[in-house]
């Protein structure tokens, strides 16, 4: 599918991750300075020139697992650490959240207004350092240039390229179930009336032409939507009213942080045939992310400030029965590596693997994705 | 007036794709075959009056290399005078198997000579002419494959140029018997429509014109090309002049598939609006004006539709599928 879609794809899991960490750190009480430096923090390395210029080359999407490592990383890029099962519960939250906007989404070009509410909210949290407010506009900068002069057609493309992506997820987030924007079910409700996607005219009008193209008659039928015309196009400029509130902060301190953490059995056949199904490209996408970390500049937490731990529940307790209670089918703990048939292919992989058994840090409680860390570490 | 009959359990569900349904009616059999795109795999299922499936089969892409497995486009069955072939497309090249998708008779590989790489690679849209079978690819151009009467020898017999954008979709029609008449509409990502005569060599008849504007889906039926458009529209031109006759303001957002009941001339447009519609063509005998009038709307509940067919060419019946959703939708008139 498209090769134009990881930049819009991170930057908006991106936003959607601040959001929740800003919301969370004063859930948390935590000092006004320590929340600041970790935003700042998180924020200077998502918007990383060299990390920046590896996202924006075409290439095509990784999976799930994949980039969720990348989000790990990223979270951990300050002083702040999060446990297992606070991480998952923000990867679900943001994707489930940038799902929705995809899918709500007026036109598939508005996929890039999305992208600039988050970016917009960014700036917002950005505090007293010039610097990262200007890597934010280089970067506003970098996808005027690109996305600007795509056409309609390829912004589809971005589309489906997204909603595939995005497919079978169907976690309940009580925020939306409260705001009825989903479904008991998981899925997402589409309205069918309200303002009409700009440029579309309000359905409902048949136009005869004759055969020198004259309108010579109109008629009407009944659409069974109740639609209004839009009244106005968001703005694709650095500053500007982007009219479309997708993509903008849901969360605050009023409607705090929440989910509940169920598939629907439905589909976890389909999920638990994606985890079982032997996955050769896992050396491809071990570069992808060597590549795409190896840009990343970590500040380790060894300096003088002392770090501390945030928790996306609101107890201790129920963040460890969340560690346990999580469904199989939505763990992505591990990047699995596998071996396949071809014997030379799988000898590399053993290689690399060892490579990682190498990197193990008795300290820490390790798995697999943590090994992979910890090599990125050494990049 | 239609109702919901008993819908069909798919493995899988359907991926936000355009045209992500086909469906092969064998009457003489009391079954129908229908193909949904995953994303990685395509699912086929036969099935009997009441929606009760009766066997599956899953499909992938040939060849996997790659950073990630390769994505299907579309699965349509072509149905020729001789023989009915079931042809996929993906973002690796073009698999053409025998109806029930048990063999695979024919393979070819994109080429990637031309492409940059901030294009995606990728065969979309495929329909049957006498006895060629037309897809489209990225680049603009149509393949024409020359398909013999049984068994693989199928070649490659001409390459059309007639679009600058990735094609959309194909529609054909069996012209009947006259001479110089369209019987083939391409479409393309930029909305322009190319119309064909086909045959040892295919000319290039008319030339629409796009306003800027993606055309997911096309249909031809009685010398009228139906073109549906991602603003959601509707527009009904002459193949024979290019000409527009009637301009619908159909749904609310993207259309995403158009189909057609040939013998009687039924439009049905689905779209990401939820809704599908259908409508009846007409050609005026006298004037030989095109007339159109509203037949059903059907809202399919948070459910952005990307695949529609009717099941018979009475347009008595069609079934739907919907991105994130693992089952076959059947409606039936009452």
């Amino acid at each position: 599918m498209s090769v134009r879609t990881l930049p819009l794809l991170f930057l908006n899991l991106g936003g959607e991750m601040l959001y929740v960490l800003d919301q969370r750190l004063r859930a948390q009480n935590i000092p006004g300075d320590k929340a600041r430096k970790v935003l700042n923090d998180i924020i200077s390395t998502m918007f990383n020139r060299k990390f920046t210029e590896e996202l924006f080359k075409p290439q095509e999407l990784y999976s799930k697992k994949a980039l969720r490592t990348v989000y790990d990383r990223l979270a951990h890029a300050s002083i702040m650490r999060l446990n297992q099962a606070s991480m998952d519960k923000l990867y679900d939250l943001m994707t489930m959240a940038f799902k929705y906007q995809v899918l709500l989404c007026p036109r598939p070009k508005d996929v890039l207004l999305v992208t600039f509410n988050h970016l917009d909210s960014i700036k917002g949290f950005i505090q007293d350092s010039p610097t990262i407010i200007h890597q934010v506009d280089e970067t506003f900068r970098q996808l005027t240039e690109i996305y600007g002069s795509l056409s309609a057609g390829e912004f589809q493309l971005i589309r489906q390229t997204l909603l595939i992506f995005f497919q079978d997820l169907h976690i309940r987030v009580s925020t939306f179930l409260k705001d009825k924007v989903q479904n008991s079910n998981g899925r997402f409700v589409l309205p069918v009336s309200g303002p009409v996607p700009w440029g579309i005219e309000v359905p409902g009008v048949i136009r005869v032409f004759n055969d020198k193209g004259d309108e010579v008659k109109r008629m009407e039928f009944r659409h069974g939507g109740d639609y209004v015309a839009a009244h106005k196009e968001g703005s694709f400029e650095l500053y500007g009213d982007r009219v479309l509130k997708l993509g903008t902060n849901m969360y605050s301190a009023s409607r705090p942080v929440e989910t509940h953490m169920s598939a629907t059995s439905k589909n976890s056949a389909s999920r638990a045939q994606e985890n079982i199904a032997p996955n050769p490209l896992a050396k491809e996408e071990l570069n992808f992310l060597a590549r795409l970390i190896g840009g990343m500049e970590i500040k380790k937490p060894s300096g003088p400030e002392p770090g501390f731990r945030l928790n996306l529940f609101t107890t201790d307790e129920e963040e460890e029965h969340a560690a346990l209670s999580r469904p199989e089918e939505l763990s992505y703990e591990v990047i699995s590596i596998q071996a396949t048939q071809d014997q030379q292919r799988s000898e590399e992989l053993a290689r690399i693997m060892e490579e990682f058994e190498m990197t193990e840090q008795p300290e820490r409680n390790t798995s697999k994705g943590d090994d992979l860390l910890a090599m990125m570490d050494r990049l | 007036m239609f109702r919901r009959e008993r819908s069909i359990p798919l493995r899988g569900s359907a991926a936000a794709l355009s045209n992500n349904l086909s469906v092969l009616q064998l009457p003489a059999r009391d079954l129908t075959h229908f193909g949904v795109v995953h994303g990685p795999s395509a699912q086929l299922l036969s099935a009997a009056p009441e929606g009760v499936p009766l066997a599956q089969r899953q499909l992938h892409v040939k060849e996997g290399a790659g950073v990630s497995p390769p994505l299907i486009t579309q699965v349509h069955w072509c149905v020729l005078p001789f023989r009915v072939l079931l042809v996929l497309t993906s973002h690796r090249g073009i698999q053409m198997y025998e109806s029930d998708g048990s063999v695979m008779v024919y393979w070819h590989a994109l080429d990637s000579g031309d492409a940059s790489s901030v294009q995606a690679m990728f065969a979309r849209g495929i329909a049957a002419s006498v006895h060629f079978i037309c897809v489209g690819t990225w680049s603009g151009r149509i393949l024409v494959f020359d398909i013999p009467a049984k068994g693989p020898n199928i070649v490659l017999n001409e390459e059309l140029a007639g679009h600058q954008t990735p094609i959309t979709d194909i529609a054909t029609e069996r012209a009947q018997g006259q001479d110089g008449v369209a019987d083939m509409v391409t479409a393309d990502d930029s909305g322009v429509l190319c119309v064909w005569r086909s045959g040892p060599e295919f000319t290039l008849l008319t030339r629409i014109a796009g306003f800027g504007v993606p055309c997911p889906s096309v249909q031809l039926w009685q010398g009228i090309v139906a073109a549906g458009y991602g603003n959601g529209q509707v527009r009904l031109y002459d193949a024979g002049t290019g000409a527009l006759h009637i301009q619908i303001s159909a749904h609310a957002r993207t259309i995403s598939a158009l189909d057609l009941a040939p013998e009687v001339g039924k439009l049905l447009s689905a779209a990401e609006d939820t809704f599908v519609h259908i409508w009846k063509l007409n050609r005026n005998p006298e004037s030989g004006s095109i007339e159109v009038e509203h037949c059903h709307g059907e809202c399919i509940s948070d459910t952005q539709v990307c695949g529609a067919r009717f099941c018979d060419p009475g347009g008595s019946s069609f079934a739907v599928t919907g991105y994130d959703l693992a089952e076959i939708l059947r409606f039936g008139s009452v």
